[in-house]
This record gives C-alpha cells, sequence and structure tokens, in this order.
C-alpha cells in the first residue's frame, strides 16, 4: 500500500489535539491494530510537543507552522516533521533515566520505545529542523 | 478536559474526562495539586480519560511525589486500558498507587 497524507497546524499546544485527529484519520486507512494505531498516535503527538515545548522554548506567541507527513510505502511507515524553530543538536535530544521518577523528560523515551527509527535530516528546505520517525508496521 | 470533584471524609475524589495532553496539563494541576497540599488523600479516576501523553504522566508524578511530602496519598482509579498503557510504557505501574 502507498499512502501519503501531510497537514500544517499552528505551532501551539492547542494545535496538539488537531495533531492526533490527523494522525487517527490517516491511520484509519491502513489496516492496524489499535494497538499500534494508538501508540503510533502517541508517538506522533509527543514528537509534535516536542516542537512546541523545545523549539519554541521562551517564546509567548508565533505565527509560524509545522508540518507532519505521513507516509506508507509497502510495509514501511515513515512520520515526517517539519519546524522553523530553534536548531535541534541531535545529541542533545535525551529522555531521561527511567528511575530518576520525576515530572517531564517522557516523551522522547516513548518515541524511541513504539518507533524504529528517529533521525534528524539535512535536507529540511526551508525549514529548520526535519525529524523523521520510521518504523516497519 | 473536563473534571468533577467529590468529597467524602479525608478522601476527595477526582474525576477528570476527556484527553489530557499538553494543553491541559496546568489546568490539571490547578484542580489536583492545592487537594493534595491540603494534606487530603485524593484519589483520581480516570475511567473517563481517553488520551494520556507524557504531560498527563508528568502530572500523575508531580501529583504522587507532592503526595509524599505531605504524608498522604494519591490514588490512581479505574485507568482505562488505553492510559494504563502509557504508565506501563513509563514503568510507572509500581511507583504510582493504582486501583
Amino acid at each position: 500500500m502507498i499512502l501519503s497524507e501531510a497537514k500544517d497546524f499552528p505551532v501551539n499546544t492547542a494545535s496538539l489535539k488537531e495533531v492526533r485527529v490527523f494522525s487517527r484519520e490517516t491511520f484509519e486507512k491502513i489496516n492496524l491494530s489499535q494497538d499500534l494505531k494508538d501508540e503510533l498516535v502517541l508517538a506522533i503527538a509527543e514528537a509534535a510537543q516536542n516542537i512546541v515545548k523545545h523549539g519554541y522554548k521562551g517564546v509567548e506567541e508565533t505565527s509560524d507552522r509545522m508540518e507532519i507527513k505521513i507516509s506508507l510505502n509497502d510495509s514501511q511507515l515513515e512520520i515526517g516533521f517539519y519546524d522553523k524553530g530553534k536548531p535541534v543538536v541531535p545529541g542533545n535530544v535525551q529522555h531521561r533515566k527511567l528511575d530518576d521518577i520525576k515530572p517531564g523528560g517522557l516523551g522522547t523515551f516513548f518515541i524511541k520505545q513504539i518507533m524504529d527509527g528517529a533521525v534528524f535530516k539535512k535536507d529540511q528546505k526551508g525549514w529548520v529542523n526535519h525529524l523523521v520517525l520510521t518504523k516497519k508496521i | 478536559m473536563t473534571y468533577k470533584v467529590t468529597e467524602e471524609g479525608n478522601v476527595s475524589t477526582v474525576f477528570l474526562n476527556g484527553e489530557i495532553d499538553m494543553d491541559v496539563t496546568e489546568k490539571a494541576k490547578e484542580v489536583i495539586l492545592p487537594i493534595v497540599e491540603s494534606g487530603k488523600e485524593v484519589h483520581l479516576n480516570l475511567k473517563d480519560v481517553s488520551y494520556m501523553d507524557s504531560s498527563g504522566i508528568s502530572v500523575l508524578i508531580e501529583s504522587h511525589q507532592k503526595a509524599l511530602e505531605k504524608n498522604t496519598k494519591v490514588v490512581v482509579k479505574e485507568v482505562s486500558k488505553s492510559v494504563l498503557k502509557v504508565i506501563m510504557m513509563a514503568k510507572l505501574e509500581q511507583i504510582l498507587n493504582l486501583e
């Protein structure tokens, strides 16, 4: 199956619900278990949240938008995130240790648990960051 | 997210409803933490919470830790399947008081 759906969203916390709606609607078109759909929606929502929370840290309000592209080519799922926030230094993207119980720091852990790969690419024409999440489904 | 609070003796039960993400965590904390601060036992009923992300998990952790400071406890009750999965992914099922 080949599928490609993209949508852009305002960069703010209120968009996170729209991101989930878009993701759920897209995954409805693919034959996946509900558990896997839920996990993928969570991974996408966490990555979008990282853009809002970290990419725009200290920014009260912005007119910037972020774009999410969900592509499926046979069994290879690829989810792209494009944003114009602060440049991400991939080596600095770390989750907290699980036994260090404290609020925060779990979003990246969830993404790594759910997806097979998470890579920042350098092909972000017109954007600052391009994160690609992949999973064989 | 919507919520309802009921009281019985020294126990306050907070019924949360809807999806808990970064957009509503401040609101959730504003509801839960003052009750914990007052020293009451808090029961968080999550049966109508259909989605929770890492921000929602942070609210659970913060509430739990605040309760320990205040010598009381937060009990997380009737967790929906989808939320339980996220709690387990964070390996918190042994840390939070789940019922």
